[in-house]
């Protein structure tokens, strides 16, 4: 048995910013990582930026963004389903956590190539989420916090109204006092997310790491504490369909919709592939596909198509005839031939412009293709397999502007949450690239601050 | 022959990193490689030898072992660099025993020691000054002309065969610009933003190996204009040795072998921490071997000019100029290629 000041769940970002934080306060921290030393992170080891508001260049980032703007993008994709306090926080905090970041060690580099529109927003880990992790990991190990991977946390005993300890899989009890759940969601649990969804969320992909399986979510729900978020709901985007079951994070995205022609199993088209460019896209199209039978979809272009989409890490199947490919595929030569057929009467002439809404519609064509709509005629044609990919799970634990957790009989007095576990409270459909950074760091740390001054 | 296992490897582990560019500010191969329309064999070859190690790439990577993309390009690239140099060389054989093998290493300065003994002894000359009472001028030049020589227009060669297969253009003054600047401050061991390299603390950043290579370049740089200054002294301005200390070949001389002897001597302690899966495994002791002669070569010429007077110089004079002789003759078969290679493939264009 062991007693500490503050109990860190989890070991990704938000979970090593409180860390960091409590820690160089004096406060005596230990770290329950529940993966294994070499996946260390969760989700954080896939990510790659960090949406930052600010007043003028920063670091890395370009002219200004400035709360109102940066508010109104997150009010784009959240469609209004957004807390406004603690969205304003998050905003506002961003600023100066980058220089925070970079006193604990995160490089940023200017924007990667592909990803010029980001410039001004995000700020880049040179290296990634997981230099960004190790990072993070050295700092916390120099202000002498104890770290514990393989530590699964199965149980968060509250039984006092307030927490005492964290009880491991193996019946280790770490005691503390005071906790940070930073365990993200529950989107490796694919029990949980059937529950959720539909048996056809057996058949999704976690674009994630395994080890957010929500266990201490659930346990602390169980315990009646406040939940925000759609259960029902996660972020899904279409990702190539052989990526791996787990952890294929960013490589297995799939580019080329707007300039290729999707099909589900039978061969027949069930969207405009061309409604927008592919940036404010690619999230709908992971439940276009989730909705199609055996929840497939298959892309297919022709030669002019390629080299305008970021190359896939799977190379696509290649055959010299529409036929060829739908063989390939596994799908039926004669629907796919005459879907193309249909498609390939119904393009106009006009001029094709990739990137931009070029309005090169198809005519009378239902679904219609309402942008870059050329004929597929020029082999060879290349096919590409679709799977709805699950990046996170919008259900979380309700938290104040201090990031305070609210219980079954009003807040929990030594109970802060950060990261994944409570981006529901601000995220409620949609996302924003590197959001999800902003609210882990900046309630991560404040989760920090407030544990340790609850201790100290 | 093309090892065309390990240049298919790179090309796959290259193609999930075009998907990904997470590591695109680390170094010169990834901006080079996210260039490329297509990749072939010998693209991967010189972005192999384009690579300098640093490792960054793989403490960043989310699709490092165990991950099933298995992904380990430090690896893969030494593998391949290793395979050009003993594919270049001339002849193969010799390349494949000494690259390998730090024994055969060994053994070929112990026959630098005893062939150099052996001269002593069987050509000692009648008169002389300084080390020239023990072996004489012509003597060395008889021994040490071949031996510097031969296999330098080998090595250019090879150079040359390798620069064809990568398809190496004209070089401009621009290339050689980007060169000297990008060999001057190892950039490519900066780690991008100057936080060094992943190396003997893992996950951590630390420009220790940077230095040391650079004490070991710049180290091996001076002595060998030392030589360089000294022979033309002694051709040109007919002033022999041996040279005071406030002559440039001393100048020269000396402080190359302080940095020389610091800088192997760093590089073979951060070689014993760091992670040996992250290179070219296979040759881990030959490439160790290399080091422990360049430390050789600079320690006992220290040791020789600090003997100056004394009874131990025909001793220490016989096992310095066996190590130089060595060294020399294992050039084209040793670790000592690594720096031509990576000059050329610093002068080809992105």
């Amino acid at each position: 048995m062991s007693q500490y000041d503050v109990v860190v769940i989890g070991g990704g970002n938000a979970a090593l910013c409180a860390a960091i934080e409590a820690a160089e306060t004096g406060a005596d921290v230990i770290i329950l990582e529940s993966a294994p030393k070499h996946m260390r992170g969760g989700n954080s080891r896939h990510t790659r930026n960090f949406r930052c508001m600010h007043q003028g260049p920063l670091s890395v980032l370009t002219g200004t963004y400035d709360e109102t703007e940066y508010y109104d993008d997150l009010l784009l994709v959240t469609k209004g389903q957004t807390d406004p306090d603690l969205a304003r926080l998050a905003i506002r905090e961003s600023e100066s956590c980058l220089p925070w970041m970079e006193r604990h060690g995160v490089i940023f580099q200017g924007s990667l190539s592909g990803t010029l529109s980001l410039d001004r927003t995000n700020a880049f880990f040179l290296g990634g989420g997981k230099a960004l992790v190790n990072a993070y990991y050295a700092c916390a190990e120099d202000l002498g916090v104890t770290i514990r991977y393989n530590a699964e946390v199965r149980h968060v005993d509250l039984s006092e109204g307030r927490f005492t300890a964290a009880i491991l899989t193996d019946g280790t009890r770490i005691e503390g006092r005071a906790a940070v759940l930073a365990s993200g969601g529950f989107q490796a649990d694919l029990d949980w997310l059937t529950r959720a969804w539909g048996p056809e969320a057996a058949n999704f992909l976690i674009r994630g790491t395994p080890y957010n399986r929500g266990v201490v979510l659930r346990d602390v729900l169980d315990q009646g504490a406040v939940s925000v978020g759609d259960p029902t709901q996660c972020h899904c985007v279409a990702i190539d369909g052989r990526a791996p079951k787990f952890d294929g994070g960013i490589v297995t995205r799939l580019d080329c919709v707007p300039y290729a022609l999707v099909v589900n199993r039978d061969g027949a088209r069930f969207y405009d592939e061309g409604e927008d460019v592919w940036p404010k896209r690619y999230a709908i199209w992971g439940r276009l596909v989730a909705r199609q039978p055996d929840q497939i979809a298959y892309a297919i272009t022709d030669q002019k198509a390629q080299g305008l989409f970021m190359p896939p890490v799977f190379a696509p199947v290649k055959a010299d005839t529409i036929e060829g490919v739908a063989q390939l595929l596994g799908l039926s030569g004669d629907s796919l031939r005459q879907t193309v057929a249909e498609y390939n009467a119904a393009c106009r002439d006009g001029t094709f412009t990739p990137g931009v809404l070029d309005g090169l519609a198809t005519d009378g064509l239902d679904p219609p293709k309402t942008n870059w709509a050329r004929p597929l005629d020029t082999p060879p044609y290349y096919g590409y397999m679709l799977r709805p990919g699950v990046t996170f799970t919008y259900l979380g634990l309700k938290v104040t502007e201090r990031a305070q957790v609210q219980g079954a009989h009003g807040l929990l007095p030594n109970v802060w949450a950060a990261g994944e576990i409570m981006a529901g409270s601000i995220l409620g459909q949609g996302y924003l690239a590197g959001f999800g950074m902003t609210i882990g760091t900046v309630f991560g740390r404040i989760a920090g601050q407030e544990a340790a001054a609850y201790v100290g | 022959m093309l090892d065309n296992s390990l240049s298919d490897e790179a090309t796959r582990q290259f193609q999930i990193c075009n998907s990904c560019r997470y590591c695109e500010g680390y170094c010169d191969v990834f901006p080079q490689l996210f260039s490329l329309p297509e990749m072939s064999a010998a693209q991967a070859t010189h972005l192999a030898n384009l690579c300098h190690n640093c490792r960054g790439c793989y403490y960043a990577c989310q699709y490092a072992p165990p991950h099933e993309f298995d992904l380990n390009l430090p690896a893969v690239l030494a593998e391949l660099r290793q395979d050009t140099w003993e594919r270049h060389a001339l002849p193969q054989a010799l390349a494949r025993v000494f690259h390998a093998h730090g024994v055969a290493v060994a053994a070929a300065l112990i026959a630098g020691f005893a062939l150099l003994f052996f001269a002593m002894a069987a050509l000692r000359p009648e008169a002389g000054e300084g080390f020239y009472a023990y072996l004489s001028h012509n003597a060395m030049v008889l021994i040490f002309a071949p031996a510097f020589v031969l296999p330098l227009l080998g090595l250019a060669l090879s150079l040359r065969s390798y620069w064809r297969e990568i398809g190496g253009g004209w070089v401009t003054w621009a290339d050689l610009k980007r060169m000297g600047g990008s060999v001057a401050r190892m950039k490519n061991l900066s780690g991008g933003a100057g936080q060094g390299c992943n190396f003997e603390q893992g996950a951590r950043y630390s420009n220790a190996r940077r230095h040391a290579h650079q004490a070991t370049l710049w180290g091996f740089l001076m002595c060998f204009a030392a030589t360089s200054v000294a022979t033309l002294m002694h051709y040109g301005l007919g002033w022999e040795a041996p040279y005071p200390f406030w002559s440039p070949p001393k100048l020269l001389g000396v402080p190359g072998g302080i940095l020389l002897c610091l800088g192997t001597g760093a590089l073979a302690w951060l070689k014993l921490r760091a992670d040996r899966d992250l290179g070219a495994a296979r040759v881990w002791g030959g490439e160790m071997a290399f080091v422990v002669l360049l430390f050789t070569v600079s320690a006992t010429g220290l040791a020789l000019y600090a003997a100056t007077g004394t009874g131990a110089v025909p001793a220490l004079l016989a096992i310095h100029l066996g190590a130089v002789l060595a060294f020399f003759v294992l050039t084209p078969y040793t670790k000592m290629v690594h720096g031509f290679y990576r000059v050329a493939a610093l002068l080809k264009r992105g």
